[in-house]
């Protein structure tokens, strides 16, 4: 298990390295100045526009700027943006939050959906399977800007029961409706996972052997269907912690909240590079720590895999 | 100018119909003036400020407006009408139009106590303009004799300060530029020209994060990607006395959320209402709804450097074609109302502003505008493109311009769209463009000299055109030279009416103001920058 472990993480370095420099290129070929960007729709002063490439490292040749990029990056520091804010106060600023955001909504997918997936799959062909699949439908049909402004119209506007934006990014009460709009098109495959692979697992040999062997029927549900069955969830849950990180900008746009996916909006729209790939390489390491641990999970579940 | 004022009749009257009707309608809707309560702060939609808050550093309005509250420079502009006003100012003299004398008023301080006299503008100036320092709009001083010490076109800067700028007295410092400029005063209105105090030079990057102004309001606090709060302050020596007890200027990545926000009370005043909810803004907020023209005007220009546009005479051709647009129709359906039809080429509160001065060529008559088209010797291949950015929402209305121009005229028109800003940009910029292209301006500062000699001057950066008139160009000198601002104004009437018989661009409409307020706040008027006047509002008593 340890050097299991240990050979995963010694992997991650070539994919790291890998991504760091595609995600630079990209970044840089973004069409656009983002020094002359600073001027708006107005001419920059030829004068001060040098000036700011100069101070910013960008009057010097691609390989260059990646060479100094990744510099830097091993010594931790990640540049800093055109108007001289260092990307690591940004990343300081905005990951809090959208970590909050993104457990929260994981939390609610986790628990509603396996919920729901399981009295669906354990009374497949019920009235309440059936209600299940078009409720999980509706939801994956529905885009998340228009889930978004009809909670919006309803529980603010109408409702009066909350303020129509987050007022406070830091109040995890205000944070619940967001998360229930991020979370819940992952809700409904959570669930429609959890429900098939229920509905597969019943008539598998081993739940067989549990039910003839007289166990409680609490405890052949929990231990033996449920733990079974939660391999294909876990995977895509692991994934999904990352999509939730990374992909929250139309929820956080719609709320107002000032997390990963606006600070990484609107440094696209000024086609800052450094702010861009800052953010993208914490992501990468999310993405990366979270598919390990899936893998751990699976062993964890499943006493038939086993890594050496 | 008088037709400034007229217009500014227009706006009381139109506010005081508007009040009436909602009194008379039973006044449910709690608009009715209340009791202010003078500590009351209010909330303002923003954006993040992108650079630290020096006052030559703020181009976008996240900041800019955080600086203008912030700041009082020498001058400023009357909310009202756009006529300078002296603030620290108490005369500014000049004989030539480049040698100045500026006398400081006594009393005013910054936030932290210190005076406010002539070196601490002098200082500020010169810091600033020094490429060194990379201040956005360094380029604002460049009138100053010995910008290019500090200042040159290539390299590091040859001096520290500018040999044009000289501290007399406390109270006293003179102004030598290179060159005649007669509206010099009303650039000083801009921000950039604000007072610095001493405690700026030592760190003026920590400063940038914590500023020290000698304006209407005192920074206190700044919550990144949240919040900028700011307090009036009590020592404040302007004209513009605070009516409020401050502002909290609140982030929000979309305007969506802010307008949700303001329906709801959640939020005081709107910078902008967005494009999704124009069409039903003014039946949500009632007589909260803000509706007025801006400094800012949308055109079609003519390629006039292209072979097929350079003949003298096609001027007939160009007022036909100008004539041959409904304004009026596309203004209230395409755009829902959020622009104004234009009948000059300068923008309505602007001093210098003249009403109708494109006449009979930007009124809509179909047969007119055919009779013209054909007596000018029609379009070259009778068929026109016109060229604009695909980024910016633009089809809409070029599509409907072009339909209006085609019934009218016969004239074959399709819009011809380009990727981005960027891209159209750079085919304006390098003249390569072949027919007709959008344009459009937005005003530096309230004067007609900037919507005229920096759009249309021959050389001038933004001539797009390529307009180049004698004529023009001798109007536009002699207004230069005129020593007072007002003479300015009226000799750039003058030169306005020479585009009125060349027509290089045609004046389409106005950008306004379509903003609105909250239940809890009252007396919310909007400058012709757009900008709330923030020392006006007041908070309703609770």
């Amino acid at each position: 298990m340890g050097r299991y472990v240990a050979r995963r993480l010694l992997q991650m370095i070539p994919v790291f390295l890998g991504t760091v420099t595609i995600i630079f290129f990209m970044t840089r070929m973004l069409p656009g100045d983002p020094a002359a960007a600073m001027w708006g729709d107005k001419a920059a002063d030829p004068a001060q526009l040098a000036a700011f490439k100069h101070q910013m490292g960008l009057d010097v040749s691609k390989w260059q700027q990646y060479l100094n990029y990744m510099g830097d990056l091993f010594t931790g520091d990640f540049g800093t943006t055109m108007t001289g804010r260092k990307v690591t106060d940004l990343i300081g600023e905005s990951f809090p939050v959208t970590i909050r955001l993104a457990l929260l909504a994981f939390a609610f997918e986790l628990i509603v959906g396996v919920a729901i997936g399981l009295f669906a799959g354990l009374r497949r062909g019920k009235a309440f399977d059936k209600s299940t699949l078009v409720l999980t439908l509706l939801l994956i049909s529905i885009p998340v800007p228009v889930l978004g402004f009809i909670f919006q119209n309803v529980f603010a506007i109408q409702l009066g029961w909350i303020t129509p934006t987050v007022q406070s990014s830091t109040n995890l009460g205000q944070l619940i409706l967001p998360a229930i709009v991020l979370g819940s098109i992952s809700l409904a495959y959570v669930a429609r996972l959890t429900r098939t692979s229920i509905a597969e697992n019943l008539k598998a040999d081993y739940m067989r052997t549990a039910v003839a062997k007289g166990l409680p029927k609490r405890k052949v549900i929990g231990t033996h269907l449920l733990r079974n069955s939660m391999i294909p969830v876990v995977t895509f849950l692991g994934t999904d912690l990352g999509a939730l990180m990374g992909g929250a900008i139309v929820t956080e746009g719609i709320f107002n909240v000032q997390g990963v996916g606006n600070a990484l909006y609107h440094a696209i729209g000024r086609s800052e590079g450094a702010t861009v790939s800052g953010f993208v390489v914490v992501l990468v390491l999310v993405y990366l720590f979270a598919s390990l641990l899936v893998d751990l999970l699976y062993a964890v579940l499943d006493p038939r895999i086993r890594y050496a | 100018m008088r037709g400034a004022s007229q217009a500014k009749w227009v706006v009381a009257a139109v506010a005081v119909a508007l009040a009436a009707t909602a009194c008379g309608s039973g006044g449910s809707s709690g608009s009715s003036n209340g009791a202010a309560n003078a500590q009351g702060t209010f909330s303002y939609q923003s954006t993040e400020p992108q650079n630290p808050l020096q006052p030559a550093n703020a181009m976008e309005v996240g900041g800019g407006r955080i600086i203008k509250t912030l700041f009082k420079g020498l001058v400023d502009y009357d909310p009202s009408n756009g006529e300078l006003r002296n603030q620290v100012a108490d005369k500014i003299e000049t004989t030539d139009a480049q040698n100045y004398t500026v006398t400081l008023k006594s009393g005013w301080t910054f936030h932290d106590g210190t005076p406010v006299t002539a070196k601490s503008f002098v200082d500020a100036w010169n810091w600033s303009a020094n490429t060194k320092n990379n201040q956005i709009n360094s380029d604002w001083f460049s009138d100053i004799q010995g910008y290019k010490d500090v200042h040159p076109e290539e390299g590091d800067p040859t001096a520290a300060t500018m040999s044009g700028l000289k501290v007399v007295d406390d109270t006293h410092f003179t102004i030598a530029l290179n060159g005649p400029v007669s509206y010099f005063e009303y650039k000083l209105g801009y921000t950039a020209f604000s007072p610095l105090p001493e405690v700026f030079f030592t760190d003026p990057a920590k400063y940038g994060q914590s500023p020290i102004g000698n304006g209407p309001y005192k920074f206190v606090s700044w919550e990144h990607n949240k919040a900028v709060t700011v307090a009036a302050y009590d020592k404040y020596a302007g004209v513009d006395k605070p009516k409020n007890g401050g502002i909290v200027f609140k982030n929000y990545s979309q305007a969506e959320g802010a307008y949700k926000d303001l329906v709801s009370d959640n939020l005081d005043v709107l910078d902008q209402v967005d494009p999704s909810d124009l069409a039903s803004y003014k039946t949500d907020l009632g007589d909260r709804a803000v509706d007025q023209a801006q400094g800012a005007i949308q055109s079609i220009s003519f390629s006039l450097y292209a072979d097929d546009w350079k003949p003298e005479n096609l001027a007939k051709v160009r007022q036909g074609l100008s004539m041959a647009i409904d304004r009026d129709t596309i203004t209230k359906t395409v755009l829902n109302g959020s622009r104004q039809p234009a009948n000059s080429w300068v923008a309505p509160g602007a001093m210098g502003y003249k009403d109708n001065t494109c006449g009979d060529a930007c009124k809509y008559d179909p047969a007119k505008a055919k009779q013209l088209v054909t007596e000018g010797g029609g379009v070259p291949g009778n068929k026109i493109t016109v060229l604009y950015n695909a980024d910016g929402g633009h089809k809409e209305w070029v599509d409907a311009v072009c339909n209006s121009i085609r019934q009218a005229t016969g004239v074959e028109c399709v819009g011809d769209p380009k990727p981005d800003f960027k891209s159209s940009r750079d085919l304006i910029k390098n003249k390569k463009v072949d027919g007709l292209m959008r344009t459009g301006w937005v005003q530096d500062y309230p004067l007609n000299a900037n919507y005229l000699r920096d759009v249309f001057g021959t050389g001038a950066a933004a001539n797009d055109a390529g307009y180049s008139s004698p004529e023009f160009d001798k109007l536009a000198a002699e207004a230069d030279k005129a020593t007072s601002v007002k003479e300015t104004a009226d000799l750039y009437q003058k030169a306005e009416e020479q585009l009125a018989k060349d027509m290089p661009a045609i004046p389409l409409w106005y950008y306004k103001t379509t903003a609105g307020y909250s239940k809890n706040v009252q007396n919310v008027k909007y400058d012709s920058f757009g900008d709330p006047v923030f020392t006006q509002v007041e908070v309703k008593q609770k």
